[in-house]
């Protein structure tokens, strides 16, 4: 039941709302549990309400300390950056 | 998402999962997750066969559907069939049984159930239909608690007076603090759960490594989370240094979700909470406050139900609380299966015993 998903914001409207995508699926959330919101940003999606913003650095942190443990190099990783 | 794509690189998968067979510990350890959505998540990575022989996984409680006790479905059911009420729930709880049938078998007999995926279209369908009474089923831990007690906010701003709820939420820590004080089972350390700790953070969890003992990992959802996870953690244990780490830092705060967190204590207070399998836990749940008696369904909506559970042979409790597998139970896969569950932990796809179902046997 805790599971939840990151998407994309990609408009704010207006009374806490916002519209998210993640690949081919867009949906109207509530963001009002969080404050500081813009446009670009990933946040966790549950129950239709964004719980968290994601953090592109920490991001790239797990999957270079993943890499180290997998002592395997950037390519075979595939690395992509979070924002694209 | 690509670090979603990167997480799941089938090459990285199968590194890690080498570094994970390889482990060398100096002694066998018991890990638990404890949370329903890693249970799921791990067995579907097939994380169970790539563990040594040395790290033995448990299931916890966190599974909202699996502890919620027959008596609550009954009261739905009682409310619904009394007052002409639209139950609305999330789709897991339709076929969680209650003393006598499912929410799902009661729609048979005229109760009207809705799914919903959120507090929201709920909510939504009491402001369309200003003539019908809405009452969501709140189950569900401090992920899903957030979401609902802005819900209950939304309806009472709004002005909205026929929708209420019917809650049975569950409050993690008080079920880890009994684990740990279960003198049947040693757990070394627990895989914590990676979205209720998008709102707790990480130091409830202290008194868990600091007066306890245990390992704690915050774990992400992926399989390559779960690997890094099990593997921190037998670090910590390895050289007796308990702490609380992050590794699902790409969402989780040490402070979680402050905001969040007032919300709930806006609208809920701490109560005593029955769950199934381990009767009723101090503190463990959430009541409405008072200022919000008014989208109470227990209280609007007064019914008799017997407190007793009728007693089918079914052992989830012990499942829950990691002291059995599920198949050790005489139930499981006899009498008790994913078609025709007995018991809350083989309805939910998030089950222990569903996911051992479902997984174990192909292995």
């Amino acid at each position: 039941m805790c599971l939840a998903v990151p998407m994309k914001v990609i408009e704010i409207k207006d009374g806490g709302q916002a519209i998210v995508e993640t690949g081919d699926i867009s949906m109207e959330i509530s963001i009002q549990l969080l404050s500081d919101v813009s446009v670009g940003d990933y946040v966790i999606v549950h129950t239709g309400f964004a719980l968290e913003k994601m953090d592109p650095k920490a991001a790239e942190e797990t999957l270079s300390v993943l890499r180290e443990l997998a002592a395997m190099d950037a390519t075979d990783m595939g690395m992509d950056t979070i924002e694209d | 998402m690509n670090i979603t794509n990167s997480l799941r690189d089938p090459a990285v998968i199968r590194a890690l999962g080498a570094q994970l067979k390889n482990l060398s510990l100096s002694r066998k350890i018991t890990l638990m997750e404890v949370c329903g959505t890693h249970t799921m998540a791990l067995h579907r990575g097939g994380i169970p066969s790539l563990l040594p022989d040395t790290v033995r996984l448990l299931s916890g409680p966190g599974c909202p559907v699996c502890v919620t006790p027959a008596s609550y479905i009954d009261r739905a059911q009682e409310i619904g069939k009394n007052y002409g009420v639209t139950l609305t729930s999330f789709g897991d709880m339709l076929r969680v049984p209650g003393n006598t049938k499912s929410l799902s078998e009661s729609r048979s007999e005229g109760i009207n159930v809705e799914t919903v995926y959120s507090p929201l279209a709920a909510l939504d369908m009491a402001r369309k239909h200003p003539a019908i009474e809405v009452v969501f089923l709140a189950v569900g831990f401090e992920t899903t608690v957030p979401p609902i007690a802005m819900t209950v906010m939304n309806a009472r701003d709004q002005g909205i007076d026929n929708f209420s709820i019917l809650t049975a939420h569950k409050l993690i820590m008080p079920a880890l603090e009994l684990l740990v004080n279960d003198s049947d089972v040693r757990v070394d350390g627990f895989i914590l759960p990676g979205h209720v700790s998008l709102i707790l953070g990480s130091e409830p969890y202290r008194p868990i490594a600091e007066k306890y003992s245990r390992a704690c990992v915050i774990t992400g959802f992926e399989t390559a989370d779960i690997i890094q996870g099990i593997i921190m953690l037998a670090q910590q244990i390895e050289i007796s240094q308990p702490s609380v780490e992050i590794q699902y830092c790409r969402a989780v705060k040490k402070d979680g979700n402050p905001q969040a967190r007032g919300v709930i204590d806006t609208v809920f207070e701490p109560a005593d909470s029955e769950w199934r399998g381990f009767g009723t836990i101090p503190l463990s749940g959430l009541n409405l406050r008072e200022e919000f008696a008014d989208f109470d369904a227990s209280k609007k909506f007064p019914v008799e139900v017997n407190a007793e559970t009728v007693q089918t042979g079914c052992r989830c409790g012990d499942v829950l609380r990691g002291r059995i597998e599920p198949a050790e139970c005489a139930l499981f896969g006899r009498n008790c299966t994913p078609e025709h569950p007995v018991g809350p932990c083989m309805v939910s796809s998030e089950g222990t015993c569903a996911a051992h179902y479902k997984y174990s046997r192909t292995r």
